[in-house]
């Protein structure tokens, strides 16, 4: 049976997330045919409708109000579930981002459903999809199902692939207005700490350092060569310890699991806790001094030396192949 | 200060998963305190050294959850909670969890309850906010640093790497991110303490609840271990020609640049 699908769009900085892209794919395999009706939520977010059409979406419902220029969860959860109520949708689609972590809860909450979190594949369509999800921060992989009622489901960044972008689809664009109010949450201030914007879970390339990097000062090689592949900065457990960095860049069975498309582990020895938050990366690339370090068994392509010496030569070797 | 911290007993991350006849193998397994509920343990201890105050810590689970709880107490809490559920259903989803701990604090007027923002086996991150809203209450999840002053509360969020600098006030419930904290290990006196601490066993009649209102949305219909990636190519020769070699590969074989 064809399904309705909304999908939440996510807007960072004025434009939209990638994973709202994947998201759209993702609704398309869960409706089966039907309609997918993108939701976008902000202060004035409308002009963005169109590039969701041409990336699949079928139909845009937009919320604008002042008190939802910045996320909150009392307000996004107004303003969806206003258009929830609205449009009686057989599934939803949101991304496992911050955002969606966030709000997917309360909402699923509030609607009395059941919720499958960080969705990396989607197997069958409609009725009788499967949705595949890491567990044990992705040492194994569960299949679910939703027994009854609406499907709900948050999609990891990076893993299922958007449409082709199609510049002739046009769509309706309809608002709905609602009055939000009752914040209980106020945002006083946002500390910007990720470097040049790249978020570590949606980047397509992570250079990451272990206890081998030394000190905060040895992270500098790894994010210029970040920077010149245009990704994300991340570390081990060790390296987070050892007061090198950052919490928040902590790649582990504690801290973020990533999935990017290239890896590569400078100064890592490979502990299991590490893996789990790395090895389904598509490309793993590992730069150690020890050659029975355990992240070479998880490597694709492996450097036995000294990341101080191999991570400036990768930064040059990568720039003038660029200038090619 | 009423506080109330909901945690999770779960394998030890150097655990392998190893799968026998599609479920998870359990024997041998080392156990432990979820690490972000530690973190939440810590933060509510802290909290009522500082301003007075009880911490109850909650969990769902069977009898070896025991272990998991007395660890809680002798870090320092002063009561613990064990919901029984295993007897009377079989398949809990987050909707069912979430479900059954509001049922058991919706009286308790709690003034803060704490969770781990994750637990690292099922990795949903629901329950929290999913206990909030049917409480209703205000929730900040993935918080790094917690300031209670009278009703007003300070936090700083975890945002993708950014801070937001939040406000907001009692009563709330605040899901843990790494770096809130530096959770203690349990001292051998607290040890011997927490053994005559009160641990409360609950079983889902105790708490008025049938078994249809805990019925699982979600279904897990398959256990899979991702397939095994096998050792690929360490790079021989002059370290300058092997990242030569190394961008060439990752451009024409790997097509990843």
């Amino acid at each position: 049976m064809s399904k309705k699908v909304l999908v939440l769009s996510e807007v960072r900085e004025g434009t939209l997330r990638n994973v709202s892209f994947e998201a759209i794919a993702s609704a398309k395999t869960i409706a089966d045919g039907g309609e997918v009706v993108g939701v976008l939520i902000g202060d004035a977010v409308e002009t963005l409708s169109a590039e969701l059409i041409q990336y699949g979406a079928d139909r845009i419902v937009t919320v604008e109000h002042p008190h939802l220029k910045q996320y909150t969860s009392d307000g996004f959860s107004q303003a969806f579930v206003a258009v929830a109520d609205a449009e009686k949708p057989d599934a939803i689609v949101f991304g496992h981002t911050a955002l969606g972590k966030d709000l997917s809860p309360k909402i699923a909450s509030k609607l009395q459903s059941g919720l499958i979190s960080d969705v990396t594949a989607i197997e069958g369509e409609g009725d009788d999809a499967l949705f595949i999800r890491p567990i044990y921060s992705g040492k194994a992989f569960e299949k679910v199902k939703v027994k009854d009622g609406l499907v709900f489901i948050t999609i990891r960044p990076n893993n299922i692939a958007p449409l082709e972008k199609d510049e002739s689809r046009s769509g309706e664009v309809s608002s709905i207005s609602v009055d939000i109010t009752n914040l209980r949450t106020v945002i006083k201030e946002v500390v910007r700490k990720t470097t040049d914007g790249v978020d570590l879970s949606e980047a397509k390339v992570v250079v990451s350092g272990g206890r081998g990097v030394k000190s905060a000062e040895g992270f500098a090689p790894l994010q210029e060569l970040a920077k010149v592949l245009g990704g994300a900065v991340g570390a081990s457990r060790g390296a987070c310890d050892a007061d090198y960095c950052d919490y928040s860049l902590q790649i582990g069975q504690t801290g973020k699991v990533v999935t990017p498309d290239l890896y590569i582990a400078c100064g890592i020895s490979g502990a299991i806790q590490h893996l789990a938050g790395m090895s389904n990366s598509k490309i793993i690339v590992a730069i150690n001094k020890d050659p029975e370090a355990n992240i070479f068994k998880v490597a694709d392509y492996g450097i036995v030396g000294d990341l101080f010496e191999v991570v400036p030569m990768l930064i040059e070797e990568f720039k003038s192949v660029a200038v090619k | 200060m009423n506080i109330y911290v909901l945690v999770k007993r779960t394998f030890d991350t150097e655990e392998k998963i190893v799968l026998n006849g599609g479920v998870i193998q359990e024997d041998g397994a080392e156990f432990i305190i979820n690490p972000y509920d530690e973190y939440a343990i810590e933060e509510a201890i802290q909290i009522r050294d500082a301003q007075g105050g009880e911490v109850t810590v909650v969990t769902i689970g069977g009898e070896d959850a025991e272990k998991q709880l007395r660890t809680a107490l002798a870090m320092g809490a002063d009561k613990a909670v064990l919901i029984n559920a295993e007897e009377d259903v079989e398949d809990l989803d987050q909707f069912s969890v979430a479900y059954i701990l509001a049922e058991y604090l919706k009286d308790k007027e709690a003034d803060l309850i704490i969770a781990g923002n994750v637990a690292i086996d099922g990795g949903s991150g629901q329950v929290g906010p999913r206990v909030a809203e049917l409480l209703d209450i205000n929730y900040v999840t993935t918080i790094t640093d917690l300031d209670i002053d009278g009703d007003t509360v300070k936090l700083v969020r975890d945002v993708e790497g950014d801070s937001e600098v939040i406000e907001s006030s009692l009563p709330l419930l605040v899901t843990a991110q790494q770096g809130l904290n530096e959770p203690r290990y349990p001292s051998l006196p607290g040890i011997m303490k927490a053994k005559k601490k009160p641990l409360e066993e609950l079983e889902l009649d105790d708490l008025d609840i049938d078994e249809d209102d805990v019925e699982a949305k979600t279904e897990t219909v398959e256990i899979f271990l991702p397939a095994q990636k096998e050792a690929g190519r360490v790079l021989q020769g002059e370290l300058q020609d092997q990242v030569k070699e190394l961008v060439q590969l990752l451009h024409s074989e790997a097509k990843v640049i």
